[in-house]
């Protein structure tokens, strides 16, 4: 057994294995790259920089909700709720800057209002999980069922079942802004399309980074930081790792895990406030939208085990780019969109099938 | 000598059952005692109440002199009693010097107010420790999963004697392991004596215990029958008393004339 252990370390090492693991460890993100490839061919305007621009765009709340969904996983839990965490967040966020507006408060300070009490209602269905899971020995899956259901609830009374649409018209034009704008020899401007611009003139307008970009990244850069540098980051591995290990070495884990889902609320939270800002209405989950299933099939893409203990920031990045390249890729290469859900059940069995393949790995 | 361990009429009952009755024991500085006894005997509830685990329902214990009321596992860490359980609770996920430092991490400053990581810190501190106790492990670096279980053991070991453990109570650490790794294990287990750190060893293997051990206590259906200095015993006296052979043969005879 231990002679075992130690030829396969020395396995491990020879090169053609190390390419094995390099290639087993980065396969969503060359497979990334093939389907980009492919698309480029079959796809009408896909291999463009508005369209990757518009991929990233779309996938922000993606991205939010899988980097939620990647602290949880990694403790060994699951969160079913942010999905509907983030149609609560939308619609109440939306229903108080709709109030506010009616009241004829200033947009700026309306929009503030709604969104920073949004966020901080939204911390209450993490706190709630945390403490059914840690204090009362509810498994993660059914605590956050519960409150997938309660959420989603919640969030159709607020919104009595319609769209809060009656919003300040500059919320859509803050979501879906570049920061820089640039008609060719002619104009460049920031934030906002250079003034006095008509009809053929918008046509050649070339926008660079979408503000949501700006915005995903400072978070996703945060939320990696904390991951891997901090004291809090490997705490989480550890839990995921072995929870006695953690328990005896001194770790407040009860703690440490309502930590974790109330920050998985919040970051879904933040997905709700940033798709009204995105859409310019609030508007509740609707079941068919999968939103918690798609963030954990991106996390699981990018190399997260569902045992926990494994997975990371950049791999579920890597895992979200792969499903919005696919079903942009699918879409402008006329490929019916059910086709998607195939192709992404797929790429979650082929994720499991590698991760169960290589243990060794991480 | 004085004891730095020493536990005075120690009980632990579990509703009717006896675990531990009555049983006094003690551990010098840089001197190992093997505790023995039959699956049931009760010498996991033993070390469990000097690690904290279990509540003494009756009894003293004494550490370095003074009585401690060793009441949670983090207590008896404080005042420097470390347990290795035959699981030895390491994060698998993590690299090695991540284990020593898990719980009790080393931070630095970036930028004046961010805390985090100090991984070179970490890395050169368990290299000493490793080090210090001869054990070789290729990288640190390595995640504790790609280890054996000889290393995992000197993995653990190491980060209680970095913690600055005084009494290293084993469970069983050669239980899992070849017989070249059980070696080294021993050789370790030497090497922490004469570094003045004492150690209880339980194992059911009597040859490892006789070739480490400086004194044995034997321990019978939650009594303590026996007491031997390593040198004025050999093997089958032991295996007597933690079968309890001559009872049993007292019991058998009677009943045979019958």
């Amino acid at each position: 057994m231990n002679n075992n252990k130690n030829s396969t370390l020395s396995k491990n090492q020879s090169p053609s294995n190390l390419l094995r693991i390099l290639l087993a460890k980065n396969w969503a993100l060359l497979f990334t790259l093939i389907i980009i490839l492919i698309f480029s061919f079959t796809g009408k305007r896909f291999f463009q920089l508005a369209n990757f621009q518009n991929i990233l765009h779309l996938s922000t709340i993606y991205l939010l909700l899988t980097a939620s969904e990647t602290f949880v996983i990694i403790t060994g839990g699951i969160d079913l709720s942010v999905g509907f965490v983030m149609g609560l967040s939308s619609v109440l966020s939306a229903k108080i800057i709709e109030l506010l507006h009616a009241a004829n408060l200033p947009p700026v300070l309306s929009i503030s209002i709604g969104s920073i009490v949004a966020l901080i209602v939204c911390i209450i269905p993490g706190l709630i999980n945390g403490v059914l899971i840690t204090k009362y020995k509810v498994p993660p899956f059914i605590a956050t069922l519960g409150m997938m259901g309660i959420t989603n609830g919640v969030a159709l009374i607020i919104s009595e079942g319609f769209p809060v649409a009656y919003l300040p018209g500059v919320l859509p034009s803050i979501g879906n802004s570049y920061l820089i704008y640039i008609l060719p020899g002619k104009a460049i401007s920031f934030f906002d399309k250079p003034k006095g611009i008509a009809g053929e003139e918008i046509k050649e307008l070339i926008r660079i980074i979408p503000n949501s970009l700006i915005f995903i990244s400072i978070i996703i850069f945060i939320l990696w930081h904390i991951l891997k540098k901090t004291k809090f980051g490997q705490h989480t591995y550890a839990i995921g790792g072995s929870m006695d290990a953690s328990v005896r070495a001194g770790i407040n884990t009860s703690k440490h895990l309502v930590i974790i889902y109330v920050l998985s609320s919040f970051l879904a939270g933040l997905a709700g406030v940033f798709y009204v800002f995105q859409t310019g209405i609030g508007i509740y989950t609707s079941f068919s939208a999968m939103y918690e299933l798609l963030a954990i099939a991106g996390v699981v893409i990018g190399g997260a085990s569902l045992m926990g203990g494994k997975g990371g920031i950049i791999g579920s990045v890597i895992g979200v780019f792969l499903l919005g390249v696919i079903e942009n890729g699918l879409h402008l290469s006329g490929v019916d969109p059910f086709f998607r859900y195939i192709a992404v059940g797929l790429i979650l069995i082929v994720a499991v099938i590698i991760d169960q393949s290589f243990p060794d790995l991480l | 000598m004085e004891y730095l361990l020493e536990v005075k009429n120690l009980t632990k009952r579990f509703g009717g059952l006896v675990a531990v009755d009555n049983v006094s024991m003690g551990v010098k500085e840089g001197e190992v005692v093997g505790l023995l006894g039959d699956n049931g005997a009760g010498k996991s509830t033993l070390i469990k109440m000097i690690s904290g685990v279990y509540r003494p329902d009756g009894g003293q214990i004494f550490f370095m002199g003074k009585e401690v009321i060793i009441d949670s596992p983090i207590k008896a860490l404080s005042i420097a009693i470390e347990t290795l359980y035959q699981d030895l609770a390491l994060a698998e996920n993590l690299n090695v010097y991540s284990n020593i430092f898990l719980g009790r991490e080393k931070l630095k400053k970036v930028l004046k107010f961010i805390n985090v990581l100090d991984n070179d810190y970490m890395l050169k501190e368990s290299k000493g420790v490793l080090d210090r106790l001869e054990i070789e492990i290729p990288s640190l670096r390595n995640r504790v999963r790609m280890l054996s279980g000889g290393q995992r053991q000197a993995v653990a070991i190491s980060r209680s004697i970095y913690w600055n453990a005084r009494l290293l109570i084993l469970d069983e650490p050669t239980a899992a392991l070849g017989v070249a790794e059980q070696k080294k294990v021993l050789d370790l287990v030497r090497l922490l004596r004469s570094q003045g750190i004492g150690i209880i060893i339980i194992s059911h293997q009597l040859y490892d215990v006789f070739s480490v051990a400086d004194r044995l206590v034997i321990l019978r259906r939650g009594e303590k029958v026996g007491e031997r200095n390593i040198k004025e015993t050999n093997p089958d006296e032991i295996v007597s008393l933690i079968v309890g052979a001559e009872k049993v043969s007292e019991k058998i005879c009677p009943a045979d004339r019958d």
